[in-house]
C-alpha cells in the first residue's frame, strides 16, 4: 500500500482548506489544463474515449457504469446530429453525501478542465454543470473560474488552436432530489418538471433537447484530464485493486473526526472508519453503516475489512454508491433512522409510478406505528414485500429500488431492534 | 410586468439555450430574487417572456421546493432533516427554532423576519447539524450558536 507521504491524490492536490481555491493562473502554474492541451491538440476524440475506457473509470455518482463506455454509445462524425451536449451533474443530494462539494469549492478549474476533455471526446457543443440550489459558494466560484477560462481562451471558439467550439454555462436548480437521476435532470434543465423519461432511448442518443447528451457526475469529471496527462498505467496503478484511480471517502454519523478523504480506490473501510475518521466516538459502539449514502444497503462490523470499491461491496449484498458512508452508533434507534430514511423517499418520490408513489407513504406509516410501538409482528413481513414491490424493475427509475436498499438490510442486520419494538411496545431508545 | 432588470436577467438565461422554455425555472428564480416569492402576477408576468400559459408555468413551479408560490419572510431558514443530521440531532435544533421562533415548520414570524423551512441533506454532513438562512451555510449547531447566528439577520 502507499504510504500516506507519496500517495498521489490527484483530485485533491490543488485543495487546500486554509485558502480559497486556485484561480486560473495559480492553476495553471500548478500544471492546470494541460490535460485538456494534450487532448484537444495531439488526440483525435475517440482516442480520448479509448484511453478513458481503458483506464477502468468508472461513475461516481453512484451506479458506477464505466466512463469511456458511456461515451462510446454517443453517435460521432459527419452525420451525428447537433447540438451535442455534456452535462455535470453537480446536483448531490443523495442523503450522507458532501463529496462533489469538496471539489466544486476546492479546485472549480479541476472540473471545468475535466469536462473540456469529455465535451470533447463526445464532440459536444455545449456544456452544463447542473448545481444544486444549496451550493451558494460554489456557485460563485464556478461563475468566476467559467469566466476566467473563458477570457483565457479554455473555452469558446478553436479552444488550443485545434478547431474545437465549446460554450459552458452554469444552471442552478430549484430543489428536489429526483433531479440527480440522469433523465429527470434533463427533464429539469428543459425547464420542465423533473420526471425521470423511459430508457430506451439513453440519452446518449437522445438526450437534451433529443440530442445526444452524456451527463456524468463531479468527481468522475474531475478525473478524466488527469487520466489524458499521465497515462492509463499511472491512474490504474493509484488504486489498491482492480478498479483504477483514487476516490473520494467520507464518513458521517458520531465518529471522532467525520470529514471526506481522497485514498486509493479500494481502502478497507476499516481504514477509512477507524484510520481515518478515528472511530466512535468515546463511549459509543458500531452498530453499522450505509456505504455509500442513504440509498445503500447496510454494512455490519463482519464487512469492515473489505475494500471499499464497487465489486467488493456489490457482492457483500450492497453497493459503493457514493462512497460516503453514513455510521450507526449504538446509540442511535435502527427504527429511527430507517423511518428517517423512508420520510426522505416518500418525501422526494417524484409520483411518476405506483410502488414509488403509493409504496414509500405506506411504509412509513409502518415504521411510524413500529417507532411508536403500535408496531405488529406481521408489519415486518409487510416490510419485506413492500421491499420486493420497490424492487429494481417494478419502477421507471432507481429511486424506489434505492429506497428499498436500506430497509431491507436494517431488516435483515437489525430485525431484533424492530422486534423488541413491537413486544416492548416503544423505542427503547427513547424512553 | 416585469422590470427592466429582471427582463434583461431573464433574456441572458434564455440565450444559453437551444429552446426558451429551458430558462423558466431560472426565469422564476430571477422573479423570486427580486419580489421575495411568486404571486400569480409573478408567474403571469414569466409566462408571457417564456410564451408558456400560466397553467403551464404554474405546473413547473409548484414540483420544484425552492420555487415559493406563498410569501416567505425575508430570511428563510432552511433545517436540514436528512439522515446524518437526524443521527447528530437535528431534532433537537428543530425544536429549539420553532420554540425560539414561535412558529412551527413551514410558518412565517409575525414580523415577516424568519419562515422556516425543512430541506434534504446540504451536502455538510461531516459538520451535522446544518442549516442554510437565506444563501448562507450554518453548521455543527447547537442551540447557543442559534442564537448568535439569527441575530445577524435583520
Ligand atoms: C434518485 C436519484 C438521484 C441521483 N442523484 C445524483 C446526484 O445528485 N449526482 C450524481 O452525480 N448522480 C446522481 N444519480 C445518478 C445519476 O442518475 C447518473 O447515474 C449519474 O449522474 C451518472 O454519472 P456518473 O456515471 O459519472 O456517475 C442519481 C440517481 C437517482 C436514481
Ligand atoms: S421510482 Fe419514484 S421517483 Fe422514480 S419515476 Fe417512479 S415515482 Fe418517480
Ligand atoms: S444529512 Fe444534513 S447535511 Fe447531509
Amino acid at each position: 500500500m502507499p504510504s500516506e507521504k507519496n500517495m498521489e491524490r490527484p483530485l485533491t492536490k490543488n485543495i487546500d482548506p486554509d485558502r480559497g481555491p486556485l484561480d486560473l493562473k495559480g492553476y495553471v502554474a500548478a500544471g492546470g489544463y494541460e490535460g485538456a492541451r494534450k487532448a484537444l491538440t495531439s488526440h483525435q476524440p475517440g482516442d480520448v474515449t479509448e484511453l478513458v475506457k481503458n483506464s477502468g473509470l468508472k461513475g461516481r455518482g453512484g451506479a458506477g457504469f464505466s466512463t469511456g463506455m458511456k461515451w462510446s454509445f454517443v453517435p460521432m462524425g459527419e452525420d451525428a446530429p447537433h447540438p451535442k451536449y455534456l452535462v455535470c451533474n453537480a446536483d448531490e443530494m443523495e442523503p450522507g453525501t458532501f463529496k462533489d462539494r469538496l471539489l466544486l469549492e476546492g479546485d472549480p478549474h479541476s472540473l471545468i478542465e475535466g469536462m473540456i476533455v469529455a465535451a470533447y471526446a463526445i464532440q459536444a457543443d455545449v456544456a452544463y454543470i447542473f448545481l444544486r440550489w444549496g451550493y451558494t459558494h460554489a456557485a460563485g466560484l464556478l461563475r468566476r473560474a467559467i469566466s476566467e477560462a473563458e477570457e483565457a481562451g479554455y473555452l469558446g471558439k478553436n479552444i488550443f488552436s485545434s478547431g474545437y467550439n465549446l460554450e459552458m454555462y452554469l444552471h442552478i436548480s430549484a430543489g428536489r432530489y429526483i433531479c440527480g437521476e440522469e433523465t429527470a435532470l434533463l427533464s429539469s434543465l428543459e425547464g420542465k418538471r423533473a420526471n425521470p423519461r423511459a430508457k430506451p432511448p439513453f440519452p446518449q442518443v437522445s438526450g437534451l433537447f433529443g440530442k445526444p447528451t452524456i451527463v456524468q457526475n463531479v468527481e468522475t469529471l474531475c478525473n478524466v484530464h488527469h487520466i489524458l496527462n499521465h497515462g492509463v498505467d499511472w491512474y490504474k496503478n493509484l488504486s489498491l485493486t482492480e478498479e483504477g484511480g483514487t476516490k473520494l471517502y467520507g464518513v458521517s454519523g458520531k465518529v471522532k473526526n467525520p470529514g471526506c478523504w481522497e485514498l486509493p480506490m479500494g481502502t478497507p473501510v476499516r481504514e477509512i472508519l477507524e484510520g481515518h475518521a478515528g472511530g466512535m466516538r468515546d463511549g459509543l459502539q458500531f452498530r453499522g453503516l450505509l456505504p455509500g449514502g442513504a440509498s445503500t444497503d447496510f454494512l455490519v462490523e463482519e464487512h469492515l475489512d473489505l475494500a471499499m470499491d464497487y465489486a467488493t461491496i456489490g457482492k457483500a449484498g450492497s453497493r459503493m454508491g457514493t462512497g460516503t458512508m453514513i455510521v450507526m452508533d449504538d446509540q442511535t434507534c435502527p427504527v429511527g433512522m430507517a423511518l428517517n430514511l423512508q420520510q426522505f423517499f416518500a418525501q422526494e418520490s417524484c409520483g411518476w409510478c405506483t410502488p414509488c408513489r403509493d409504496g414509500l407513504p405506506h411504509v412509513v406509516k409502518i415504521l411510524s406505528a413500529i417507532e411508536n410501538g403500535e408496531g405488529r409482528m406481521e408489519d415486518l413481513d409487510k416490510l419485506s414485500a413492500m421491499c420486493k414491490y420497490m424492487g429494481p424493475g417494478n419502477t421507471f427509475c432507481a429511486l424506489a429500488p434505492g429506497a428499498a436498499e436500506p430497509l431491507q438490510s436494517a431488516l435483515k442486520y437489525f430485525r431484533e431492534d424492530f422486534e423488541n419494538h413491537i413486544q416492548g411496545k416503544k423505542c427503547p431508545w427513547r424512553n | 410586468m416585469l422590470t427592466s432588470e429582471e427582463r434583461t436577467e431573464i433574456e441572458a438565461e434564455i440565450a444559453h439555450y437551444e429552446q426558451k422554455q429551458a430558462a423558466c425555472i431560472e426565469a422564476m428564480k430571477i422573479v423570486q430574487k427580486h419580489r421575495g416569492w411568486l404571486s400569480d402576477d409573478g408567474i403571469r408576468d414569466v409566462a408571457e417572456i417564456m410564451e408558456m400559459t400560466p397553467a403551464e408555468l404554474d405546473s413547473v413551479a409548484t414540483f420544484y421546493n425552492l420555487l415559493f408560490r406563498q410569501p416567505v419572510g425575508r430570511h428563510v431558514v432552511m433545517v436540514c432533516d436528512s439522515v446524518s443530521c437526524w443521527i447528530m440531532g437535528y431534532e433537537n435544533i428543530r425544536q429549539y427554532l420553532m420554540d425560539k421562533l414561535e412558529i412551527g415548520m413551514g410558518e412565517t414570524t409575525q414580523d415577516g423576519r424568519f419562515t422556516l423551512l425543512p430541506i434534504c441533506c446540504l451536502g455538510n454532513c461531516d459538520r451535522a447539524p446544518a442549516m442554510m438562512v437565506g444563501e448562507d451555510l450554518h453548521q455543527d449547531l447547537t442551540p447557543e450558536k442559534i442564537d448568535a447566528i439569527l441575530e445577524k439577520y435583520a
